[in-house]
């Protein structure tokens, strides 16, 4: 389980968990699980396209994802990105779907895009992915501040100067670098589910925001580490255990936060006070 | 003149079967999913049918391991993935992405692992394809009967909700002040969303369903603000976006390299309705440079 080409797979996803848990947190403050679904979902067709005119399937990724972030944000207006992300969404996959039928050769290869093909994972996929990680990581943490403001309290961050519309605009290009680097190894379903299921579960446990991300992290690397253990001794996809560990980790989150709630440790929104608060 | 339409239609593209069943299921499909699509702009739900569509893969996967018809898998998926989203809380909009993202999260683990069943027990790996885009050209036609129900469902359960649904959809707390049960009719109109999308699933895929619920709704919200003008100018639309797609790829048999394969009904279905959109906004976008300097708000 941990020789030859598992190791790489190990490290692959560990890294992916890393960068999936980081983005995720935000993804979840903000509310924009659409973006974060249809950004992977529609740079698929980009692979779809790079494997037609024969060039690295990752340069269609990059250029997809970054298409796909910068035309939801110029349709979408106010915060409404709903029915601009649904189109953009759409249309990538339609020419996906094209690319896909004119290609012979590549039909098989849409289920593991798809749906991921951790396990043949090779070491020139592990060095781009690693240094993209580490751009992520780094635009993460340049962005903190002023991302986490614009998340928790729009008006706030506008009223001290923060364009908030750039903002939005660089953390969806964030998401699409997180999605360049990791749907080529990993699936766009396999990100998408860790970028929500964990971050999603770390905020039913607390309410403090360095913690959560610390915890969503810490929750995502569980989750793919066991999913990958659990493919490794069933042989059913990855995908698979990824999706239903990360729903089963928000589950035990929601039935915590009930627990407590009831226990009248906390308030059930806004932050921690004592019982004798409520 | 004659010359010329056989240049545009296809000589046997009137006569084909398959064309007529791909026509009439589209046609209902773009129906129910104007009706619907509607209220799902209306209310900001575009997500829920997104994910709702994505899950339908679940089902499609489902129902060719077992081998019952695609139609039933899809509308069992959507039916019972709403159910899950409405128990886990998707009245308030910001649960509501998240209840969403994690059924949807869920839905393709499952689907995931249908389709690894899929490839395994009957060995072919076209069923990814096929369920994930759609074939229009494929449908047989004794899945008619099937299709004018589900519509009819559907149909039937918005007008039977009405001013209520609408009302809910604009303003949840004016109609609980006017004793609206607004989450009976919530989740009676995600019945409606979850049929309208396996019928969309069935006619263009899974994954592209949501542009033919979302896309003529929103196109046809641009042009009018009244709600009943909207849903019969997005059931046209609908309904020309697919017809005008099925000529297209009937005719794109041999367009790429002589290649001799159809093109994704979808795919032109897609496009089309993107470019509507974009066309759609348009008019507003010119007005509002003449009257007024650029909105500072977008800059």
């Amino acid at each position: 389980m941990f020789s030859g080409f598992m190791i790489h797979a190990w490290t692959v996803a560990t890294i992916v968990a890393v960068v999936a848990g980081l983005v995720g947190f935000f993804v979840v403050l903000r509310g924009s699980a659409f973006v974060a679904h249809a950004i992977p979902n529609g740079s698929f067709a980009g692979a779809a396209a790079a494997s037609l005119v024969g060039i690295n399937t990752l340069i269609g990724f990059g250029v997809f994802a970054f298409f796909g972030a910068f035309s939801i944000s110029a349709l979408g207006h106010r915060g409404r990105h709903d029915v601009a992300t649904a189109l953009t969404l759409v249309l990538m996959l339609g020419l996906g779907a094209l690319f896909v039928t004119l290609s012979v050769e590549y039909t098989p290869e849409v289920y593991s895009l798809l749906f991921g093909e951790i396990l043949g994972v090779s070491i020139s996929q592990l060095i781009p992915t690693a240094g993209l990680a580490v751009v992520c990581v780094i635009a993460i943490a340049l962005l903190y501040r002023p991302l986490m403001l614009s998340s928790l309290l729009p008006d706030v961050a506008e009223a001290r100067g923060i364009a908030t519309a750039r903002i939005d605009l660089a953390f969806l290009a964030v998401v699409a670098l997180a999605t360049t680097m990791t749907v080529p190894v990993v699936g766009t379903l396999l990100i998408f589910s860790l970028m929500i299921g964990a971050p999603a579960a770390a905020r039913s446990f607390t309410d403090k925001p360095l913690q959560a991300l610390g915890l969503s992290v810490a929750i995502a690397l569980a989750i793919v580490w066991a999913a990958i253990a659990l493919s490794y001794q069933t042989n059913y996809p990855v995908g698979f255990f990824v999706g239903t560990v990360s729903a089963a980790s928000y589950t035990v989150g929601r039935l915590w936060a009930a627990w407590t709630r009831h226990a009248g440790i906390r308030s059930p929104t806004g932050p921690r006070v004592g019982p004798k608060y409520t | 003149m004659s010359a010329q339409l056989a240049a545009i239609f296809d000589p046997g593209f009137f006569t084909s079967q398959i064309v007529q069943v791909a026509a009439t299921v589209s046609a209902l499909a773009a129906v129910v999913c104007g009706t619907v699509g509607v209220f799902t702009v209306i209310r900001g739900q575009s997500f829920a049918g997104e994910a709702l569509g994505d899950i339908s893969t679940t089902g499609g996967s489902g129902a060719f391991l077992v081998g019952v018809g695609p139609l039933w898998g899809f509308g069992v998926a959507a039916v019972a993935a709403a159910a899950v989203m409405e128990l886990i809380g998707i009245q308030r909009p910001r649960g509501r992405d998240l209840a969403t993202g994690i059924v949807l999260g869920a839905g393709l683990g499952l689907a995931a692992l249908f389709l690894y069943l899929d490839s395994v027990y009957h060995n072919t790996t076209g069923a990814t394809v096929s369920i994930v885009f759609g074939s229009m050209f494929t449908i047989a036609s004794s899945a008619i009967p099937a299709v004018i129900a589900f519509s009819a469902i559907a149909v039937c359960l918005v007008a039977a909700l009405g001013r209520p649904l609408l009302l809910s959809s604009i303003s949840p707390e004016l109609a609980a002040a006017r004793g609206i049960p607004v989450r009976l009719v919530g989740v009676a109109y995600l019945l409606a969303l979850a049929i309208a999308i396996a019928l969309a699933a069935f006619t263009i895929g899974t994954i592209l369903s949501t542009a033919l619920l979302v896309g003529p709704a929103a196109i046809a919200l641009r042009l009018t603000r009244s709600p009943a003008r909207a849903i019969a100018a997005a059931a046209a639309i609908g309904i020309a976006a697919t017809w005008l797609s099925i000529l297209l790829a009937y005719d794109s048999y041999d367009w790429y390299h002589q290649s001799g394969k159809y093109w994704p009904v979808s795919f032109f279905v897609v496009t089309l309705i993107f470019l509507g959109y974009l066309m759609a906004g348009l008019p507003r976008r010119l007005r509002r440079r003449r009257e007024i300097a650029p909105d500072p708000a977008r800059g």
